[in-house]
């Protein structure tokens, strides 16, 4: 189909793009189509020329809807050894969303992870942040840095360290090695980790080593981490695996706190713990998106209920 | 003196130590007549010198070993080529002194019937730029070799192997002749540094309180950056390197920091152990060497500043022992010494000692609390460390 065509058009033009402010983009073409009527309904251009036109308007909106998604996927690839981890996978996440990703172990949640982290580079696809920065073309360090936060299944903290200096070594600031060494602590520092305690519930373990929480409060310490880096978008891998109850609850709160200002994408298994999210749920299977909605959508869907829920 | 109060009493008394013996020993050997029961004999004091070159270069594989967890196996190759770059200077400061009586070339040229001194000798005769070459020559490699290590995310055993198979390869390399750094022999025959003549009492003193102010600082320099943010960093790569990353640190940098100061560190202990030891040659490169300075600071205590430098200094005392008493058993010893340490010591002894203080002083709080009376009141198990 041509709408296909169409449809990858914009990635190949974005190169162009960055430079424009987003308030250009949607102030400019938004007139532009009805001027764009008028004039053919009086001249009636010649057929190629309209088919043209008609192309370019069409990959500009479909750059303007990306340029307004948080994170954008578009038929991303990624084979292991002839084994595909990820298929033609799609996915937009927009400004200010809380999802869940859900789905069979194999479905390549955690390769997913890895390409939008940098960690993996996709075979095939666009891998979008903030609708204009081209993520496969970053590593780590430099993504972590624009503000993609990411949490691993099993806790990852520094274990010799209190934490409180976990938290320091996450702050948002320069990371190269010589500020490193002549880095003095600040007030404002002090303040921002405070802030941070607070809301992961640490507050009176600041001095602890993180060696000596608990499963669940490292957990949290983690959480923490990653929004002293002060990201835009949390990817947040399995946050309740191996936790009590109470503990499941808690983090849930934590979560939805934290989404009232920032993206977040959730992969986890525990259904009752997607259910008390009560967000919009992606299912993944063998690598692409099998239904998204609703979790009550999504659970009654009968392709997931064979391939998932069934089981 | 903001350094001051931010490193903590332990290191300025360490540091306090240091210099103790960087005057004491000198003076027991120098000011006190032979009969006198303090007196310290002459034979003495280029040994202690070579311990404390060796406690320097525990130091420095302490840097990478213990605070960034990157095992190199190859450090005595930074020790050798500091050493190698002192002994040039002090061959040409042999002038027309040496067997054939040459003004320029060493000996071992005169003898290879080579015509004039290859390029890279010229320079050598300034103390200034054996001075430089000393570091800068250590530090490039380690910075030019840890580039593309680090780079490429060679870690654990990986790297160790190829920080084995880089001294190897310099082993191999010094041993031949044409690369005109004396071969098998090395260079030896020293006369003077500095012009002081090197065999007098006088000259082996002040090499020994060189060697222990080169400590000295090397002590205040670890201190200060194991205790910086970089410092906190380092140990955050060595124990989850991944999740560096992906709070937004460059790992490769903090390593690549770290291996390039070591090797520095390193190349200058080499540089003052050539002239107490009066020879360098080629066996300084073997991997044997490398492994034992990880022997000295795993007994010691890696990631401590102290536990590196007692390592080195009680091995090597061990070893004068040992090989005095039965030299065929030493290698045994050794290795006997690092399996009982990593079996039994895994934190080595100093790291031993305060893993035990800090667990006694936990149980001291907690039953001090139980009795109902306050403790420090933020509730935590242990101090907070070096703030």
């Amino acid at each position: 189909m041509v709408e296909h065509d169409d449809m990858r058009e914009p990635l190949g033009q974005d190169g162009i793009a960055p430079g424009a402010s987003p308030d250009d983009v949607a102030a400019g073409p938004s007139s532009d189509p009805a001027k764009a009527d008028t004039i053919s309904s009086v001249v009636s251009p010649h057929p190629y020329a309209a088919e043209m036109r008609r192309r370019r308007l069409a990959a500009e909106a479909q750059g303007r809807a990306r340029r307004e998604t948080l994170l954008y996927l578009d038929g991303v690839t990624k084979s292991f050894d002839g084994f595909k981890a990820i298929n033609n996978l799609s996915l937009v996440i927009e400004r200010g969303e809380m999802r869940a990703i859900i789905g069979p172990n194999g479905a390549g949640k955690t390769t997913m992870m890895d390409i939008i982290t940098g960690k993996t580079r996709p075979d095939r696809g666009a891998v979008y942040f903030n609708g204009a920065v081209d993520l496969t073309k970053h590593d780590e360090a430099a993504i972590a840095s624009m503000g993609i936060g990411r949490k691993f299944q099993k806790p990852t903290v520094f274990e010799s360290h209190t934490v409180e200096d976990n938290i320091r070594l996450s702050l948002a600031g320069p990371r190269s090695v010589v500020e490193a060494l002549v880095h003095r602590k600040s007030t404002a520092e002090r303040e921002r980790i405070a802030e941070i305690l607070a809301t992961i519930r640490l507050t009176d373990k600041r001095r602890t080593f993180a060696a000596n929480l608990s499963h669940g409060q490292k957990q949290w310490l983690e959480i923490g981490m990653l929004l002293a880096q002060d990201p835009e978008l949390l990817l947040v891998d399995e946050p309740v695996a191996g936790m009590t109850d109470a503990e499941t609850v808690e983090t849930a709160r934590l979560l939805r706190e934290i989404a009232a200002t920032r993206s977040v994408v959730v992969v986890e298994h525990d259904m009752s713990f997607v259910r008390e999210l009560s967000v919009k749920v992606t299912c993944l299977h063998e690598g692409s998106v099998l239904s998204e909605g609703t979790l009550e959508a999504v659970s009654n869907d009968p392709k997931v209920i064979e391939v998932y829920l069934g089981r | 003196m903001i350094i001051a109060r931010f490193l903590g009493p332990r290191v300025w008394i360490l540091v306090g130590l240091i210099l103790a013996a960087a005057v004491l020993v000198p003076l027991a050997n120098l000011a006190l007549p032979p009969g006198h029961p303090l007196h310290m004999p002459s034979y003495l004091v280029p040994l202690f010198g070579k311990y404390v070159t060796y406690a320097l270069l525990a130091l420095a594989l302490d840097l990478v070993w213990g605070y960034v967890g990157i095992l190199s196996l190859g450090h005595g190759a930074f020790f050798a080529l500091g050493g190698y770059a002192m002994g040039m200077y002090l061959m040409r400061q042999i002038g027309s002194r040496g067997v054939y009586g040459n003004p320029i070339l060493p000996d071992f040229m005169v003898f290879l019937n080579w015509k004039a001194l290859p390029w890279y000798w010229s320079g050598f005769d300034a103390f200034w730029f054996a001075a430089l070459m000393v570091m800068l020559v250590p530090g490039l490699l380690a910075f030019v070799f840890g580039f593309f290590a680090f780079r490429s995310r060679v870690t654990g055993v990986y790297l160790s192997i190829i920080t084995q198979a880089m001294t190897y390869a310099l082993l191999l390399a010094f041993f031949r002749n044409d690369m005109g750094f004396g071969g098998n022999n090395g260079l030896t025959d020293f006369k003077d540094i500095l012009g002081f003549p090197i065999q007098a009492a006088a000259t082996r003193a002040g090499l020994f309180s060189a060697s222990c102010i080169a400590l000295a600082i090397g002590v205040l320099l670890v201190g200060w950056i194991t205790r910086s943010k970089l410092g906190k960093l380092m140990i955050a790569v060595r124990d989850a390197e991944s999740r560096t990353r992906f709070i937004g640190w460059r790992p490769e940098d903090v390593k690549l920091f770290a291996f390039t100061v070591s090797a520095v560190m390193a190349g200058i202990a080499g540089a003052l152990y050539v002239p107490q030891v009066g020879i360098i040659n080629p066996s300084e490169f073997a991997p044997v060497n490398s492994i034992e300075v990880v022997v000295w600071a795993a007994v010691g205590g890696r990631g401590t500043l102290i536990g590196p430098i007692l390592g080195a200094l009680l091995v090597n005392y061990g070893k004068t022992v040992f090989t005095a008493i039965a030299p065929d058993s030493w290698l045994f010893v050794l290795g006997g010494l690092f399996v009982f340490v990593t079996l039994v010591l895994p934190r080595g002894i100093v790291g031993t000692i305060d893993h035990g203080w800090d667990a006694w002083r936990a149980r001291r709080r907690s039953a001090a609390k139980e009795k109902g009376e306050s403790g420090d009141g933020d509730g935590s198990i242990l101090p907070h460390p070096a703030e």
